[in-house]
């Protein structure tokens, strides 16, 4: 059960980002530019950094949600289950390799990742902006892993809730202009 | 130096949102919002929690310049921000305000680490939802800045002057998207 009354339809971050809307807009609003705005990372990649650092801090909500959204935008489910259990093995190239080892790195702590891990993905072609968004992606994860398990809000056990789910953020993070009333049963 | 190309010389997080100014605003806008806006617990009070969580995550940059602006909201009581990074129990601090240090230690190692009879204990001293939802979320928050302005080895001044300043621009102004000029 939720440390605070939240609405009962709305599990997980939904709940939250309904409960305080005005620090939900800003967040929303980052996450939409991070995750599905312009950049040299596709946005399936971009879920698979934030599937690692939300299956590091053992986020169940967050890892099931951007496991679903990684699948639904990558077209398949392999390789969201690899890179949670082995990023070197993983089949991904090696640029997004060395980024998926810096965003677990950060996952730990800022000060965990090394001079070397960076110097691995320029020499795989990173650039400055795919190393930045790298680290705030996985930083943004820090937040709102800490958040939805902080508060102890709800992670639905059925698959199907995250498919429902993926289906809703593959289109974006932003709040959805009629609300969420037509999600209660 | 930091690992990316940020201008030299600039500290901290406004190199970083300075690179970025796409999603350096939504940064800035979040920290105002969440440590500007409307919230029982006064700016004070969620700055010193701010310098908390970063103390706890060793990031020198955010502890220095919160705990620098904390002090400069405390006024008269800044005295208070040093006893709590040292030994918030021992603070002369209400016992809520212990309590939902407590919590913002727990989320800063994990969110699951928060129990219900921590949630319990802070409601006891007077602690209502908004009090707990925020401050999980700046727990939560800086559990980001401080991966963010770390993880891309950002320049940390050493110098304790210049976070005095950084603190009473923080405690005057709030946070302002800082731009090239």
């Amino acid at each position: 059960m939720p440390h605070i009354p939240l609405e009962e339809h709305l599990p997980g971050i939904t709940g939250l980002l309904e409960y305080k809307k005005d620090t939900a807009e800003p967040i929303r609003k980052l996450t939409q530019f991070l995750l599905r705005g312009p950049s040299t990372l596709t946005a399936g990649e971009r879920e698979l950094i934030a599937t690692v650092v939300s299956n590091g801090n053992e986020c169940t909500f967050c890892t099931n949600a951007h496991t679903a959204a990684a699948d639904k935008l990558l077209g398949e489910c392999d390789t969201s289950q690899a890179v949670k259990k082995n990023i070197a093995t993983a089949p991904v190239s090696e640029k997004m390799k060395a980024l998926l080892t810096i965003a677990s790195q950060v996952q730990k702590s800022g000060k965990a990742v090394t001079a070397q891990s960076i110097q691995k993905a320029k020499e795989e072609g990173a650039t400055d902006i795919e190393i930045h968004d790298t680290v705030l992606i996985a930083a943004l994860f820090a937040l709102y892993n800490r958040y939805v398990d902080g508060l102890s809000t709800v992670a639905p056990a059925d698959p199907a809730f995250y498919k429902g789910l993926a289906e809703r953020i593959s289109k974006g993070y932003m709040r959805l202009p009629q609300g969420y009333d037509h999600l209660k049963k | 130096m930091a690992h990316i190309q940020v201008t030299e010389g600039i500290p901290g997080i406004r190199s970083l949102v300075m690179f970025r100014p796409e999603s350096g605003q939504y940064l800035y806008e979040l920290a105002q919002v969440l440590l500007r806006g409307d919230s029982p617990l006064s700016e004070a009070e969620r700055e010193l929690i701010a310098a908390y969580v970063s103390s706890r995550n060793e990031c020198m940059f955010c502890m220095s310049s919160h705990a620098a602006a904390a002090r400069y909201l405390f006024k008269d009581k800044k005295h208070v921000v040093d006893i709590v990074l040292d030994d918030y129990q021992s603070a002369p601090i209400s016992n809520k305000l212990k309590a939902l240090l407590t919590i913002a230690g727990k989320v800063q190692i994990n969110g699951k680490n928060v129990l219900p009879q921590d949630v319990e204990e802070a409601r006891k001293h007077g602690a209502g939802d908004r009090d707990i939802h925020d401050t999980v979320l700046i727990a939560a928050t800086f559990s980001m800045f401080n991966r963010y302005v770390d993880g891309l080895a950002s320049f940390t001044p050493t110098d304790p002057k210049a976070y005095e300043e950084m603190g009473v621009r923080m405690g005057e102004n709030g946070y302002v998207l800082p731009t090239k000029s």
